[in-house]
């Protein structure tokens, strides 16, 4: 019984902040609120005992991306007025649409019943039963492979990331130490030969 | 030796002879080209010569391909060689004169910087003609036929400075052009209905496939053999020269005087004629086309003739008479007397070679002065060239006891028997031609030989005879022109020469003739009393009257009867039709097809117009392409929310 | 007693918000980025939610992938974002239109 009542209380509030992040006038306020979502969100998923995700989803999107995100909101000279232009005129728009969207997929959901019979409820677990474990001995057995490419994906994105953000100032003094490393003696001292000079 | 090795070294002496002369000419340099060429030709004459003589000891006609060029469908296209007694006669011919023409040369070109070339193409020319006349099948013939055309135009341009000489040679190409139409429509015709390129083998298939007919017109068929036969006979008409397909020969004398004999006198302009023989089987199965090849052979040979009658160039004089005879010849053919054709092609071969060697000779010493009106007298100067041309001339006209006169008589004598319709008409141009023909050929002759001397000082001064090499082919081509005809009218014409090479009807004009024939002197007996020796003696007789004994009377007749000497002057205005109608006709169809049809057509609309419409759809639909990132995303999440609903309502 | 369709449903009322989120905010690119992230989010719980009523862990495996992949996205969506800043002075989106027709 507490586990519904909690459950409505983190989706009311998921709903809320999710509403707040697009109306926020503010990018900052949308980024703080987006970040309660992530956090509802990993209550709500603790709730159905998916610990393993919940976790992740603290530590990687709260704590990484959304930092990150953060960040380039805060480092960024915005003018938020100008942004917001078109917000009003556009939202009969947006609420109409996202009403469709809402209309098909709770179509889908309610009368259709997704096509299938829909479990009653969750299979309770045994005592012990830990969740990290198991995504764990799955993830190292049979998704050995994407997990590896999904591994080199992240790589990519860190090169690219730097790669895209990296810039040479000009006029700046720094060392090449390649340069200094490869240097030879003739680069360095020239050798005249000349005729040696009459005393006066 | 095996026939197959030697019919190969007759054709493969002249073309290796012509290769190494055009191709390493400057390494053999003068003396080495013509000695290769007349090696290479001479070496043909003398295994042609052996070859003729083994048919005639009786020996089995060859019939073999050498060479399987590719087989489609059960056709076979092959290369391979046909000696019986018509294409040994042909190529004996051939190479006789040609080695004649080829010994002649050393001494007319002698100055000219484009010998080697000169002997490159005469010796590819007889490789070429040899092929034509050698061959088996259609395929090699009409190989041959173009290649001899090739070799034509490439002479008639040989001075390729001149501008009359590269249009002549480009009206020479574009008129055979149009004759070999006929041609390869005709050898596909024959591939069509019988199925094969083979001599033999369409032959054979000929007689069932007699009743076959085609529809041409509307409400109109035609039997296919004779649309065979036709189509085969406009490429003899483009290739010999018939009217109206003739413009090209007289303008051919601007080629060099060797030329002139060999190709456009003696042999290649008889490849139309060699070639009906060699269709006999197939001609004699359609009288419609032999009517058409008499009516057209008939007009040729008189009204050709008689522009020889005003023209004062010797040469075109020379061009008009072989029109003249070639259409003899195609009347005999006409006439169903294929073996009189022949044999006035090989008569007519040896002394219209020797005119024209003769006409180079007096053109060598008049320094290349071809108007007959500066010449005169030459008599005196030249005796040797003097007496050969009158040998010639004779024979031409058909002297009685030369070779022309024979051959000549024998066809007059088969168009009379002839039952082909328009026989008549063909027999009354064939005897008025005699006339004509004595008339102008002694025209020729007193105006060039006899007479007061017209031509200037500084070249009478210089006229000379010409060196040995000139005058020994004159006097070897000038021995045949004598007893040719006395030697071989009995075996060729009425013997049994061409029994399975050259089909004749059994109630033909010469199985007719050939009853009344007992030998050549009954023959010349009974010459006296046909008209047409009296008509050649009228011809010569009224030369001497108009050009020796009354010189001015000619200009006098020329005024009275203008119209008639302008209508011949300007040629029939043939040449005045095919510029103005034909070529300016095909050149406003192409300027409009170019200007209509291609730049405003298919550049315009379809080319540029098509990339117009895509250019103007473009520009409408660019502006879709706002470039805002926004606009692409809301057009994929409204396309998401349209493609879920269809997806929804459709189940 | 919540089933599965409450998660579905709440799933289904985020990814309508972050559509809607869209259309509002077309012009700051860093709300769509954000936007974008909750609707990956609301993916995110449907996998999450199948996988624990229908008792099978692929899903959340799979939810594991899409976090990865997020970050990447997220990663790299801001390095350009901080590159375009530095290019334009602005991240308004109307400002880039180097792609018009």
């Amino acid at each position: 019984m507490l586990v519904n009542i909690l459950f409505w209380i983190y989706a009311a509030v998921l709903v809320g902040a999710a509403l707040g992040v697009i109306l926020a006038r503010n990018p900052v306020h949308s980024v703080l609120l987006l970040v309660l979502c992530f956090f509802n969100a990993a209550v709500l998923w603790l709730l159905i005992e998916a610990e393993f995700l919940a976790i992740v989803l603290v530590l990687v999107y709260v704590g990484a991306v959304m930092v990150l995100f953060l960040f380039v909101v805060m480092m960024l000279d915005i003018n938020v007025e100008r942004l917001r232009e078109g917000f009003v005129r556009n939202a009969p728009l947006a609420a109409l649409i996202a009403v469709i969207v809402a209309i098909e997929l709770g179509y889908v959901l309610w009368v259709r019943r997704l096509g299938v019979e829909l479990p009653a409820g969750t299979a309770p677990l045994p005592a012990g039963h830990s969740n990290t474990a198991e995504i764990g001995a799955v993830l190292y057995t049979d998704f050995v492979w994407p997990f590896q490419l999904a591994a080199i994906v992240l790589l990519i994105a860190i090169v690219a990331a730097i790669a895209l953000t990296l810039r040479h100032r000009p006029g700046v003094r720094q060392q090449n130490i390649g340069q200094q490393v490869a240097v030879r003696p003739a680069d360095r001292v020239r050798l005249v030969r000349m005729k040696s000079e009459r005393e006066p | 030796m095996a026939m197959q090795q030697v019919a190969l070294l007759i054709v493969l002496a002249p073309l290796l002879a012509a290769l190494l002369a055009g191709l390493a000419g400057r390494q053999i340099g003068r003396t080495g080209a013509h000695l290769v060429c007349t090696a290479g030709v001479g070496l043909a004459f003398a295994l042609s010569l052996w070859v003729l003589l083994q048919l005639a000891n009786g020996a089995p006609d060859y019939n073999g391909a050498v060479y399987t060029w590719g087989v489609s469908d059960g056709l076979h296209m092959e290369v391979g060689f046909l000696i019986d007694r018509l294409s040994a006669l042909m190529m004996a011919v051939v190479t006789f004169v040609s080695l004649a023409v080829h010994v002649y040369t050393i001494g007319y070109m002698k100055d000219d910087p484009g010998y080697q070339r000169f002997f490159a193409y005469i010796s590819l020319f007889t490789f070429a003609m040899l092929m034509l006349v050698m061959s088996n099948n259609f395929l090699q013939l009409f190989f041959g036929w173009e290649a001899v055309g090739l070799v034509s135009y490439l002479l008639i341009g040989f001075w390729y400075k001149r501008p009359t000489a590269i249009f002549a040679n480009l009206k020479a190409f574009i008129v055979n052009r149009i004759g070999d139409f006929g041609f390869i429509i005709g050898i596909a015709a024959v591939v069509y209905y019988m199925g094969s390129l083979d001599y033999m083998e369409v032959f054979a298939r000929a007689p069932s496939v007699v009743e076959l007919r085609v529809q041409l017109t509307p409400g109109e068929t035609t039997r296919a053999v004779t649309l065979i036969c036709i189509a085969l006979f406009i490429g003899a008409m483009g290739k010999s020269a018939q009217v109206p397909l003739h413009v090209w020969l007289p303008d051919s004398m601007e080629g060099p005087t060797p030329i002139s004999a060999l190709i456009h006198a003696a042999t290649m302009v008889t490849a139309g004629i060699f070639m009906i023989a060699r269709m006999s089987p197939l001609y004699e199965l359609s009288h419609d086309a032999l009517h058409f090849v008499l009516v057209i052979g008939a007009t040729t040979a008189l009204f050709m003739g008689l522009l020889g009658l005003v023209n004062n160039d010797i040469k075109r004089v020379v061009a008009y008479s072989t029109l003249s005879q070639l259409g003899y010849m195609t009347v005999a053919l006409g006439a169903g007397a294929y073996g009189a054709g022949i044999f006035h092609l090989m008569t007519h071969a040896f002394f219209k070679a020797l005119l024209f060697l003769a006409a180079g000779s007096v053109i060598i010493a008049m320094h290349h002065e071809q108007d007959m009106r500066r010449m005169g007298g030459l008599r005196r100067y030249m005796p040797v060239t003097y007496w050969t041309c009158l040998v010639g001339s004779l024979a031409l006209v058909g002297f009685p006891g030369l070779s022309g006169f024979f051959s000549k008589d024998i066809i007059i004598e088969a168009v009379h028997h002839s039952d082909i319709e328009g026989a008549t008409y063909a027999y009354w141009c064939v005897l008025l031609g005699v006339f004509v023909t004595a008339l102008y050929s002694f025209r020729l002759v007193f105006m060039t030989f006899h007479g007061r001397e017209r031509m200037d000082e500084h070249t009478r001064e210089h006229l000379h005879e010409s060196p040995w090499v000139v005058t020994l082919p004159l006097i070897a081509l000038a021995i045949p022109s004598v007893v040719i005809g006395w030697l071989t009218v009995g075996p060729v014409v009425f013997g049994d020469w061409f029994r399975g090479s050259v089909q004749h009807g059994a109630d033909g004009p010469l199985a007719i003739l050939g009853e009344d024939f007992h030998g050549p002197a009954a023959f010349l007996l009974h010459a006296a009393s046909s008209p047409a020796l009296y008509l050649a003696l009228a011809g010569i007789a009224t030369a001497w009257f108009l050009y020796l004994k009354r010189p001015d009377l000619p200009e006098a007749i020329a005024q009275r009867f203008a119209g008639l000497y302008r209508l011949l002057d300007n040629k029939y205005y043939f040449d005045w039709f095919n510029e103005n109608v034909i070529a300016a006709g095909a050149r406003g169809l192409g300027g409009g097809l170019w200007k209509r049809g291609d730049e405003q057509a298919i550049d315009g609309l379809l080319v540029n117009g098509s990339a117009r419409t895509v250019g103007a759809v473009a520009a409408v639909v660019r502006r879709v392409q706002t470039g805002y990132l926004y606009h692409y995303a809301f057009a994929m999440i409204i396309g998401l929310a349209l493609l879920l609903g269809w997806l929804l309502l459709r189940t | 007693m919540i089933t599965l369709a409450h998660y579905l449903t709440l799933a289904g009322v985020l990814f309508a918000i972050a559509v809607a989120g869209i259309f509002l905010n077309r012009r700051n690119v860093i709300v769509l980025l954000m936007c974008i992230e909750l609707m990956l989010l609301a993916v995110n719980f449907n996998f999450v939610a199948f996988s624990r009523f229908l008792g099978l862990l692929d899903g959340q495996v799979f939810v594991f992938f899409i976090l990865t992949v997020a970050a990447a996205e997220a990663a790299i969506g801001l390095a350009i974002l901080v590159v375009l800043f530095r290019q334009r002075r602005s991240i308004n989106v109307e400002d880039l239109d180097a792609m018009k027709g």
